[in-house]
């Protein structure tokens, strides 16, 4: 008796439910019939149909970088909301499939991931899905993976981060000019998330940053093991300048934390993605900021344009996706406020211009050693020609492994 | 006077368990229950999108089941949440709390994952035997301890099949970094995603069931809720694991070994347990990591308790559940509402319903009142 009772008060619910939802007409479901049929002819402004698929929300920096952009795309092609579908917190399991199907049958013409471990799971979706274009960040498998409509893109954020690196090394001249260290003592310390290529890469130009204009700086990397763990991150910051006497902290993380320990123990702070000076309006020099606009726009553009878009795409500076958020006036004197912005204004006009390269053979070395010609990148590449390390040349995601000398890593994780 | 005193002392409001509640009062009282939260989420999500509630909850019913892809994945997690319910009734009716599902389940996959990876050579068939037997070992590796202790020593249950969740979260972590797909990634990706070694297919009796379906799992599942449903009422040993339940004592007036009773069901909850960890890795997800078993194994209790072990029952609630969690994962897509808005939807739903099942239960009776009053 009691069985059939539940069994049927379950089935009333259904039936409730069904009923007062079927009754009044919305929008929502229609969308999944209207756009079908995408092809690779060009797509009008008001058909197309824009998905993303993030692995945070707007409250963790990483994704709200990724959000700005979707903004910026948005505007660009004045398209409404309705053409416009995020999906918000998907794993990196196979939640970011079935978020990625979908998508498509909502009639996405465009789908873009932004974390490292959606990879398979939209090569998974671009498979099934062969009309739709699918865009992923941070990824290595598109060139390879035999799909036309699977695209990899990233930004070349180790030019944001040399910026920020001559941006912290003007401190660093300072403090040694005022006498507040000696030539020795300019340490600085790095927070890293994990021993990634990626990481690595970044830290290798910040360093080459510093180097450029404070040639006695060397450098010590913490690993956090964790993307965003805003406590794990201010300890590390705290014992890199308790213990390791560095003078200013630089972060490849996603949270506040290093700020938070640089202001509370006076050191200085060069962030990433946003400006740090809500969290330490004293000790924050500038971040290392990206825009992915540039890249949606270009994407979205093909899309709307009928043209192929590229397996791999990763640029800088040239294409306005690299940047340093304002410099922090109080942190510096007056004279060496101008100096470095003048000195700024040089390097990212020339990175703009294309006539530098943050990895310039010449300007440093590894185990002792020049890099050369013979050097092989993870997939046997040869990275190295005309004096100079090409990141992202040969397929968007950052390769470089090597440690540049006067870096030293304290720990390892895996 | 003497009256008027005995009121005072009588609480405002007390419980008196109802013995048998006539069938449309207690529909009555659960749909109301529903009603009341499906009217105060309307209120909460009109605040939130701006939009009435009807299109809100639309939008729900469309994701959950706007499409035969939709359709298919929430079948697939009602299956999944079922089974693992299922995995849960022969421990829970001999009144061993379980509590551990989840971390059988995910020594199950990780079993699964490491056949997969070692084994992507074998032939198919040998390949899929070896997946669902390392599964069911790793379940119940994982349900031993708790069940011999538990048979020994009487140690308290509850707190070491929990613990036993920790080890394999622990294990699990420590395999996702141990085969990760590039160094300093943590996540290990998906399985043999080329030749798809391992895999269930989903194109199983395309022709009836559709281009893209979960059919095998389905039918597995159900299998197992058929098997588990007779078992518990047909065999000896079902009849044994109620008897336990009820009393041990009784139990052992009976002649029965309870010992052996114990171990036995608790074995045979934590393969199954086990295998849904196959069914999960093999079915749908193709990788192991932390977040594979999804709270399924807690989720289940909840499933196997309201429904009071009735299998019927059981999937009923399992697809409400899974229907309110798809839909609700639309809303924050269409919306613009985080992740977190479709938990507190699930979460007030539960709420209600749950504390529906007191005044299922039990007649509230107010001070003063008789207590035949209805």
């Amino acid at each position: 008796m009691k069985k059939w009772m539940s069994i049927l008060v379950t089935v009333v619910m259904l039936c409730g439910l069904l009923a007062g939802c079927g009754s009044s007409d919305g929008k929502k479901s229609d969308t999944a019939a209207t756009t079908e049929g995408n092809t690779a002819e060009a797509v009008a402004d008001s058909d197309i149909k824009v998905g993303f698929i993030f692995i945070g929300d707007e409250n963790d920096g990483y994704t709200y970088a990724f959000y700005k952009g979707v903004q910026e795309m948005q505007k660009e092609y004045g398209l409404t909301d309705d053409q416009i579908s995020i999906k918000w917190n998907v794993g990196e399991n196979e939640d970011c499939y079935e978020a990625a199907c979908d998508l498509a049958d909502e009639g996405c013409n465009i789908i873009f991931a932004n974390s490292f471990g959606h990879e398979d799971y939209m090569m998974q979706a671009a498979e099934q899905y062969p009309d739709v274009e699918f865009c992923h960040a941070t990824g290595n498998q598109a060139a390879e993976s035999g799909l036309d409509n699977m695209h990899n893109y990233y930004v070349a954020v180790e030019e944001s981060r040399y910026v920020s690196g001559v941006v912290a090394g003007y401190k660093l001249n300072e403090m040694i000019a005022d006498g507040t260290i000696t030539e020795d003592e300019a340490v600085i310390g790095y927070v890293g998330a994990y021993a990634y290529a990626q990481v690595i890469s970044g830290y290798d130009a910040f360093y080459l940053g510093v180097k450029s204009v404070c040639p006695s700086a060397t450098m010590k990397v913490k690993y956090t093991g964790s993307w965003g763990d805003q406590s794990a991150e201010y300890d590390v910051a705290k014992a890199l300048i308790e213990e390791e006497n560095c003078v200013i902290i630089s972060q490849h993380s996603n949270t506040t934390g290093p700020a938070s320990a640089c202001e509370e123990l006076g050191a200085y702070v060069v962030g990433y993605n946003i400006s740090m000076t809500d969290t330490a309006p004293n000790a924050a020099l500038t971040s290392a900021s990206l825009d992915w606009g540039p890249y949606m726009s270009y994407a979205v553009g093909c899309v709307l344009n009928g043209e192929s878009i590229d397996a791999d795409w990763c640029k800088g500076y040239p294409d306005g996706a690299c940047m340093i958020t304002d410099i922090n006036k109080n942190a510096f004197s007056e004279e060496t406020y101008s100096e470095l912005t003048t000195k700024v204004d040089e390097v990212e006009k020339a990175l703009t211009d294309d006539t530098m390269e943050v990895f310039d053979t010449s300007t440093f070395t590894v185990d002792g050693k020049q890099l050369d010609e013979s050097y092989e990148d993870s997939k046997g590449n040869k990275p190295i020609w005309d004096g100079a390390y090409h990141e992202s040349y040969f397929f968007s995601a950052p390769d470089v492994t090597f440690i540049v000398d006067g870096i030293t890593e304290l720990n390892q994780v895996v | 006077m003497n009256e008027k005193q005995a009121v005072k002392k009588e609480p405002f409001l007390r419980l008196s368990r109802r013995d048998d509640l006539p069938f449309l009062k207690s529909c009555g009282i659960r749909l109301i229950a529903v009603l009341l939260a499906l009217v105060l989420c309307g209120i909460l999500l009109f605040f939130l999108t701006k939009e009435n509630a009807f299109s809100v909850y639309r939008t729900m019913l469309y994701g959950a089941l706007g499409s035969s892809r939709k359709i298919w994945v929430t079948v697939r997690e009602t299956m999944f949440l079922l089974g693992v319910a299922v995995a849960l009734t022969p421990a829970f009716k001999m009144k061993f709390w379980n509590i551990g599902a989840e971390g059988q389940m995910l020594a199950g996959a990780i079993a699964t994952s490491a056949v997969m990876i070692y084994g992507a050579n074998l032939p198919a068939p040998v390949l899929m035997i070896c997946m669902i037997g390392a599964s069911i070992l790793a379940g119940l590796v994982w349900g031993f301890g708790p069940a011999v202790c538990k048979a020994k020593w009487n140690t308290n249950e509850t707190l070491f099949t929990l613990m036993m969740n920790y080890i394999a979260i622990q294990f699990a972590s420590f395999f996702s970094v141990f085969w990760e797909a590039v160094k300093g990634s943590g996540t290990i990706g998906v399985i043999n995603k080329r030749s798809k070694a391992g895999w269930l297919p989903t194109d199983f009796l395309s022709g009836i069931f559709g281009r893209y379906n979960f059919a095998i799992i389905t039918l597995i599942v159900l299998a197992l809720l058929i098997f588990v449903h007779v078992y518990m009422k047909y065999s000896k040993q079902g009849f044994e694991i109620s008897v336990v339940g009820e009393s041990t004592n009784t139990a052992r007036y009976a002649g029965m070994k309870v010992k052996k009773v114990i171990v036995r069901t608790m074995l045979l909850s934590s393969a199954l347990a086990g295998l849904m960890g196959f069914l999960i890795v093999s079915g749908s997800s193709h990788t192991v990591s932390t977040t594979t078993g999804g709270s399924r194994g807690f989720t289940a209790i909840i499933v196997a308790w309201l429904a009071n072990f009735n299998p019927v029952v059981m999937l009923i609630i399992s697809f409400f559940l899974c229907v309110l969690g798809q839909g609700a994962s639309q809303i924050a897509t269409d919306y613009n509402l985080n992740e977190s808005a479709s938990d507190v939807v699930c979460g007030i739903v539960l709420f209600f319903i749950l504390a529906c099942e007191l005044f299922a239960r039990y007649r509230v009776i107010v001070r003063g009142r008789k207590e035949d009053a209805e």
